[in-house]
């Protein structure tokens, strides 16, 4: 979805940093900041080997314009890309890119950061997490 | 008929993307939820989950109907 200066995607192959950073460059602007969620090799003391995204993706583009929007609202965003991924994810492999233009860089920063607790909180994407031993949906038990 | 979406977890439990309410429809989420413990128990062992009807999170005394496109949103964890 590309709309107004927001650009969110829920993509099957790996994330481009550049395409997102490209996408949010703006002549009026002071600060990029820019947010690179990645899939590390242990949670809990286990042993991760890989993850799985499943997606509600209608809703998630949905939700994720919009938080986009409240960015644009609460801090004057100038531009976002937001680019989520679905699907089997490797450790080390980019599982989320979140990007930000702001007139001055501490509004930018505060938007990044208020995107990824958003998406964490209630964007309809699951993450299943496979261990050496199995795997389990994160989140879904108490 | 009623047919509501399952992810994640819920796909799990109920083992299907879709599963069906053919009679005594809910008239609303809080039917929908209790409908939903009494047919899979262990949706109750889970943390809570969410109904969304039409894309949006809705709460207990939205109306749902067989027009509207519903689905089960267990704890979200994206990102």
């Amino acid at each position: 979805m590309v709309d107004n200066n927001i650009d969110i995607q829920i993509l099957g192959d790996n994330l481009s940093i550049d395409t997102c950073y490209q996408y949010v460059i703006d002549e009026t602007c002071g600060g990029i900041v820019l947010f690179v969620g990645t899939v590390r090799n242990h949670n809990k003391g286990k042993d991760v080997t890989h993850l799985d995204f499943e997606t509600y993706e209608s809703m998630a583009i949905k939700e994720l314009s919009k938080i986009a929007d409240e960015c644009v609202e609460k801090f004057q965003s100038k531009k976002l890309s937001i680019h989520h991924r679905k699907g089997h994810v490797g450790i080390k492999d980019i599982a989320v890119i979140i990007a930000v233009s702001s007139i001055h860089r501490k509004k930018a920063f505060l938007a990044c950061e208020y995107v990824i607790d958003q998406l964490k909180e209630r964007v309809p994407i699951w993450k299943k997490e496979f261990l050496t031993d199995g795997s389990y949906w994160v989140n879904a038990r108490p | 008929m009623m047919k509501i979406r399952c992810f994640g977890i819920a796909k799990d439990i109920t083992s299907q993307a879709f599963i069906t309410i053919d009679e005594q429809l809910p008239s609303n989420v809080e039917g929908l939820k209790l409908w939903l413990e009494k047919n899979y128990p262990q949706f109750k062992s889970l943390n809570k989950c969410m109904i969304a009807v039409n894309q949006e999170y809705a709460d207990d005394n939205t109306p749902i109907s067989t027009s509207d496109e519903i689905a089960i949103i267990p704890p979200v964890s994206g990102g």
